[in-house]
């Protein structure tokens, strides 16, 4: 029995180094520090996955051999006039890499999953910049710790505890005991509720009135979190103060909140379902803050406004720095979706969404992301790699995505996979395969390797390599 | 039928992320995904209980989930779905020229659909993808 320390986990954004694993028969027995999915993962990776290479043979998948499906492979995407290559996000950066070269070679679209995700707000950080910083920083110095439209608690467990409220920094404390009280009240509202119940037999409902002020905590000189969401989550059962924010009005908040920093009067009652006596309380609680960071969520790239949204919080956060020290930063989902983007751009000049069709790269979202060209039923081959679009994509365009010859890259048996032409089942970078990623806040670390794949199941580096070799013969032949 | 008009919100939850990582085909991921989280009050209007089913319907498809009661509302008209196939079936494919598809505040209606069933992920794809049997 052998304890691994110091592993990364390949899950979320928050890219976690301090997993340890313990390891009996090139078999992981048990995860310690790990959150609810990362010990899902290190624990069932094997028991929903891919051992042999499948090839579609009159509408089934048969098992085939790793050459020739990679002879497969290698002739969907050479006979291809304008294919997909999509995912990235869960693989390491060097696979990303020889993704890249492939898209170039067989002069397709390379897309990651920035484009369902933070895609919007990299075109916003495109117009108007970011004041960004390392994780470590605002664990040490952040007394102001906003999550809008974010959901830590669900998306990334260990976001809080690690780098803001609950982590003990060099200045700034945790504020554990704070959110322990705060608990107890939740939950003894929560046992009245149900003895009410209970007593009565029937469903006491109780609306809770509109606070007219802030909590004295949030005035207290220590460190603070305010969500601000749609609905209540199980974070903003954490937080200092809950703004509830109407659905598809994250914009006009932000604006407003803007004006208020600008010391500029709001002419009307309330804003997005807020009152303006509210905004204006937390406006001074921004204002007087020595470090706050804005962390964002999917909550603002995929509702109405999208990259606008963005805007708005990209200018709070400038206007804000006129007056304290005020960063933002995007909370990436997966593990290496930063580094997607990252590798996308040392390479092509872009960060996602790269045609490759002209022989030269082109990016202009919306045009060359990847829905959009699947909406218009562009794309006459795909390869993916390390994702499920089939399982994530709007129907209409995962529709159109199937109905063409399908390559996917995976080691789970996914929804993807199930609909495929070819499957090849690859090691699970992190646990299988050794590689590098990115953490949200751009810091690289290394992806360890705990385990041995079993011997049918190749890294996503080899598979790709193995198929851009044959691709080049392919297409050498024809000229 | 009683019918609600509704803004639809997709998005992760703990369940759903542990589920994924259990695997797509596990019976855990399927529990996390194909449910529908709706306001007390609004339950009550639409005369539905908890795991009653569901049919959830935009101007994209429509698809039946099992109603689940909010843990944290109130969220009146706010419905939450987990991202999954199932939520797909009924997202907005239109990017506005962003490349990002709209996948929360939907305009949706929901309505209670007892004598219909919530389809295995194996019908799912063999209904909208033509893939395997069901």
């Amino acid at each position: 029995m052998t304890v691994i320390t110091g592993v990364t986990c390949p899950v979320c954004g928050t890219f976690c180094d301090d997993i340890e694993l313990v390891v009996k028969d090139n078999v992981i027995i048990d995860v310690r520090k790990a959150c609810a999915m990362g010990a899902a993962k290190f624990l069932n990776y094997a028991t929903h996955r891919n051992l042999k290479p499948l090839v579609r043979k009159n509408g089934e998948l048969v098992e085939a051999s790793m050459d020739e499906a990679v002879r497969r492979a290698a002739k969907i995407l050479a006979d291809a006039t304008y294919p997909i290559l999509y995912g990235w996000s869960n693989t390491s950066c060097e696979a990303i890499r020889v993704g890249l070269e492939l898209a170039e070679e067989v002069g397709g679209v390379i897309d990651n999953t920035s484009t369902i995700c933070h895609g919007p707000s990299i075109l916003s950080v495109q117009d108007v910049g970011i004041a960004s910083c390392t994780l470590g920083q605002l664990r040490h110095r952040a007394d102001l710790v906003f999550y809008w439209a974010s959901n830590p608690w669900d998306s990334h467990p260990r976001h809080i505890e690690r780098y803001t409220m609950f982590s003990e920094g060099r200045f700034q404390k945790s504020a554990w005991r704070g959110y322990l009280s705060r608990l107890r009240a939740v939950l003894s509202r929560k046992r009245l509720l149900r003895a009410a119940n209970l007593l009565l037999r029937r469903d006491v409902l109780v609306t809770p009135e509109i606070e007219r002020h802030l909590p004295y905590s949030m005035f207290q000189k220590k460190r603070k979190m305010v969500v601000v969401d749609v609905r209540k989550t199980r974070t903003a059962e954490a937080a200092d103060y809950f703004l509830q924010v109407e659905p598809n009005k994250d914009y006009e908040l932000l604006q407003a909140f803007r004006m208020l920093v600008r010391d500029e009067e709001l002419d009307v009652d309330e804003v997005a379902g807020i009152p303006v006596e509210i905004l204006e309380e937390v406006a001074d609680v921004m204002v007087g803050c020595e470090l706050g960071i804005f962390f964002f969520g999917l909550g603002l790239t995929m509702s109405e406004g999208k990259l606008r949204n963005v805007d708005a919080a990209l200018n709070l956060t400038r206007d804000l720095n006129q007056r304290t020290k005020f960063l933002i930063m995007p909370m990436r989902g997966h593990f290496n979706v930063t580094g997607a983007d990252v590798v996308f751009t040392w390479q092509t000049g872009y960060p996602y969404a790269v045609d490759f069709s002209r022989g030269y790269p082109r990016y202009n979202p919306g045009e060359t992301s990847v829905i959009d060209i699947l909406h218009r039923d562009e794309a006459d081959a795909s390869l993916i790699v390390a994702s499920d679009p089939v399982a994530h994509f709007p129907r209409m365009a995962a529709q159109n995505l199937v109905k063409n010859p399908l390559i996917a890259i995976d080691p789970e048996v996914t929804p993807t996979t199930l609909t495929a032409d070819v499957v090849f089942p690859s090691a699970f970078v992190g646990i299988e395969a050794e590689g590098t990623a990115y953490r949200m806040d751009h810091v690289p670390l290394p992806l360890k390797k705990i385990v041995e794949p079993p011997k049918t199941c190749l890294p996503d580096k080899e598979i790709l390599q193995r198929i851009l070799h044959k691709v080049r013969k392919l297409r050498r032949n024809e000229t | 039928m009683p019918k609600l008009k509704v803004s639809l919100l997709t998005g992760r939850t703990i369940d759903q992320g542990k589920g994924k990582e259990m695997g797509k085909l596990s019976k855990e991921y399927l529990e996390s995904v194909v449910i529908c989280q709706i306001d007390p009050h609004d339950m009550i209007f639409l005369g539905v209980k908890e795991s009653t089913n569901v049919k959830v319907t935009t101007d994209f498809g429509s698809v039946v989930l099992k109603a689940v009661k909010s843990a944290r509302a109130p969220h009146p008209k706010v419905v939450f779905v987990p991202y999954g196939p199932w939520a797909s079936l009924v997202m907005n494919p239109k990017t506005h020229g962003t490349g990002m598809p709209s996948l929360k505040g939907i305009p949706a209606e929901i309505e209670p659909a007892p004598d219909e069933k919530v389809l295995s992920l194996q019908n799912l794809l063999y209904k909208f993808y033509k893939e395997g049997r069901p």
